[in-house]
């Protein structure tokens, strides 16, 4: 009983996580056709500032905020200075994002070095809770709040604002969006800040649970990945729900056939990719 | 473009290069000095451990004013990036390019599985660090010696303490699934069931497991303790899952070599304090080398020493044990061999003497965490001298066995 407990709301905090991490990458792969390697870096980079926030003396929820801002700004430079210059270059785009997420691996081994540097849980969130009689860390059900209500202020944002409109029809088809007027390049980059940002948030967030050190990009690339495959890309209610789909898989996966975690991870991923390349709920092909 | 970042790696290359170089500040002497290469990981995940491995290196260097039994020693470090590949390739540019006399490291077990075969072929005298079992048992390599331990050399005797001092009955182990972590589980739960204690669960989390919540949420309740085989930071992150799902005071933590080493226990709290784990170092030694090294080393770097950085320190000095015993005579490669095995000299892990087959015998400490000064320390609580790879076991048996490994010894108990 414990174990069925404990690991569905396991279930749902690892699935909130995965949206807070995966949501960025899936609006910028949905509008500009990027897959953006880099999306882990900004991950772990938005984890390390807000580790250097807190030691100076911010709260978490201010430490988001900085980590956040801070990766959009990355993004947005990176976007102009860099993947601007390679529009309507797909394996450009995606070896520049490669490269530039090692570069950025090392510069964080160099700045914060080698050691794991830990995000103070919030004080308020430290104790376990219980749980029909079983304890649970509280900071993981506050977790889960934060992703739904980040889910249900993008949705807002794509579903009732004149720029989602714009992102929205330029996901359809950009051509014709472009002919009536959008001004897509500006949007590319908003979008492209905005997805930097969510990923920011999401290593701040995900933060005391993981923890800030080399490696958690590369830890938390493939399950962006995965997640967007699997939703299908451009649809954000997509990624909302593979979240928490890979979230259960991954959980019960490990918990139950532990020697086959990636296997259980990986391999919705093929099924779908060779199955059903729109993804769940997507309408483009990957 | 091509030729521009050509040109830079190469320049930024040449100038990593001699800011190292003129770092160390060994000027060239008359006569050759002895080349000694360090594999080392200054990048990628591992570099924590192999930047404390540079500096353990270089502080004993330092100590010796850059001479060894009366010859200057030219230390060349090459960065591994922790990956097989490259740990192959560095060796090979060490030896055919540098001409080095003499090797330490590398890191990992598997780096030093990748190199086997090279150092074998070109006869290099290596002093590792990495601790892959069958190195020194069933293939041994005539030119491998490893002064700090395999796998399960040190949890044989947790498994000891476990039962004897502890008086745990039952207990689960929890490792990295690779093969560091499965041969120190299987060390520990090979003496703990000997002993007629009873491995009850065994769970691997892949390596790079994100988040410990669901292996934490399988955990046993009926436990008395739970043994981490963990390396790098992968211990520290679980110890803290573990306090947050409530587990804290409802069963023991222990831990093995890597579980949690001074490099990470500077970043942990009062989470810490009490958990026993085993290595055969600790910042805490109270020996007369040691109380020097630790101390001079916290100064100059501002933590303590771990694992990674008496590691190459104690290569060091059985490096300098032997090449004294030849005078400082490297080119006579089998003579220098024999010097190394057959050291016997104090270190700051204590004394170090090898067995037939290259591995260190000497002390395994038992720790626990406490607080001294403001930090938190790795508290000696039990010395086991003498200890040797194979534990109390006949090493003819012992090797007559498989190696130690995920399902070897197999698990009678669990429930």
């Amino acid at each position: 009983m414990q174990f069925w407990v404990i690991q569905t709301l396991n279930s749902f905090s690892l699935g909130a996580l995965l949206f807070l991490l995966s949501s960025g990458f899936a609006l910028i792969f949905g509008l500009m056709r990027v897959v953006n390697l880099m999306h882990g870096s900004l991950f772990m980079i938005g984890a390390y500032v807000a580790a250097v926030a807190m030691h100076k003396g911010t709260g978490l929820a201010m430490a988001a905020v900085i980590a956040a801002v801070t990766t959009a700004v990355v993004g947005g430079v990176i976007e102009r200075l860099i993947l601007r210059r390679l529009a309507g270059n797909a394996q450009g785009q995606v070896l520049a994002t490669l490269g530039l997420s090692f570069i950025a691996a090392d510069f964080c081994l160099i700045v914060w070095g080698g050691d794991p540097i830990p995000i103070e849980t919030p004080a308020m969130f430290q104790a376990s809770m219980k749980f029909l009689g079983f304890s649970f860390p509280t900071y993981r059900v506050v977790v889960v709040a934060i992703a739904v209500i980040v889910g249900g202020l993008l949705y807002l944002l794509l579903e009732r604002t004149r720029l989602g409109a714009m992102i929205r029809a330029s996901v359809d088809d950009m051509q014709m969006a472009r002919a009536v007027g959008i001004p897509a390049s500006a949007l590319f980059t908003i979008v492209f800040c905005l997805g930097a940002l969510l990923a920011g948030l999401g290593g701040a967030i995900g933060g005391p649970i993981f923890s800030a050190y080399p490696g958690l990009d590369a830890d938390m690339l493939p399950l962006a990945l995965i997640v967007v495959i699997l939703g299908g890309v451009g649809s954000l209610v997509g990624t909302f729900v593979s979240s928490f789909i890979i979230g259960f898989l991954y959980t019960f996966g490990t918990a139950l056939l532990p020697d086959l975690a990636y296997v259980i991870l990986f391999l919705p991923m093929v099924v779908v990719i060779a199955f059903r390349p729109t993804g769940l709920f997507g309408t483009i092909k990957t | 473009m091509t030729i521009d970042r050509r040109q830079f790696l190469q320049g930024t290359t040449a100038a990593g290069l001699s800011a190292s170089f003129s770092g160390m500040g060994f000027a060239q002497g008359s006569s050759e000095p002895i080349r000694l290469g360090l594999l080392t990981v200054k990048t990628g995940p591992l570099a924590s451990g192999g930047i404390d491995m540079e500096r353990g290196l270089m502080m004993y260097m330092a100590e010796r004013g850059g001479m060894l039994a009366g010859r200057k020693v030219e230390v060349i470090v090459a960065d591994t990036g922790g990956v097989p590949a490259t740990a192959r390739t560095k060796t090979q540019e060490l030896v055919e390019r540098n001409k080095v006399h003499v090797l330490t490291g590398p890191l990992a077990a598997f780096e030093a599985l990748a190199i086997d075969d090279y150092i074998r072929s070109q006869k290099i005298p290596t002093l590792s660090v990495a601790a892959a079992e069958d190195m020194t048992q069933r293939k041994q390599n005539p030119w491998f010696v490893r002064a700090t331990s395999t796998s399960s050399q040190c949890a044989h005797v947790l498994a000891d303490y476990c039962y004897k001092v502890l008086k745990y009955k039952r207990i689960i182990v929890v490792a990295d699934d690779i093969a560091y972590g499965h041969e120190m589980n299987a060390g520990f739960q090979r003496v703990f069931e000997d002993l007629g204690g009873k491995i009850i669960q065994k769970i691997f989390p892949p390596l790079t497991a994100p988040d410990y919540g669901s292996f934490i949420a399988q955990l046993k309740t009926d436990a008395d303790a739970v043994f981490l085989g963990f390396a790098g930071s992968n211990g520290f992150r679980f110890i803290r899952q573990f306090n947050e799902y409530g587990l804290k005071g409802k069963m023991a933590i222990v831990g093995g070599m890597t579980a949690i080493d001074e490099s990470v226990l500077r970043n942990m709290g009062d989470e810490a304090l009490g958990i026993i784990t085993t290595c055969w170092y600790s910042a805490e030694l109270g020996n007369p080398i040691n109380a020097k090294f630790a101390p001079k080393y916290r100064k100059e770097f501002g933590y303590d020493p771990g694992f990674y950085a008496a590691a190459t320190y104690v290569n060091g000095a059985v490096l300098e044990a032997a090449l004294n015993a030849v005078k400082g005579n490297v080119a006579n490669k089998e003579a220098f061999m024999a010097a190394l095995r057959k050291t016997n000299t104090m270190t700051a892990r204590g004394p170090v003497t090898f067995d037939d087959y290259g591995n260190v015998v000497g002390s395994v400490y038992i720790r626990r965490v406490e607080r001294t000064d403001g930090r938190l320390v790795n508290s000696v609580v039990q010395t086991y001298p003498n200890i040797s790879q194979f534990w109390n076991y006949d090493p003819k048996q012992f090797l007559a066995n498989p190696v130690y490994s995920r399902d070897w010894p197999p698990a009678k108990n669990l429930l």
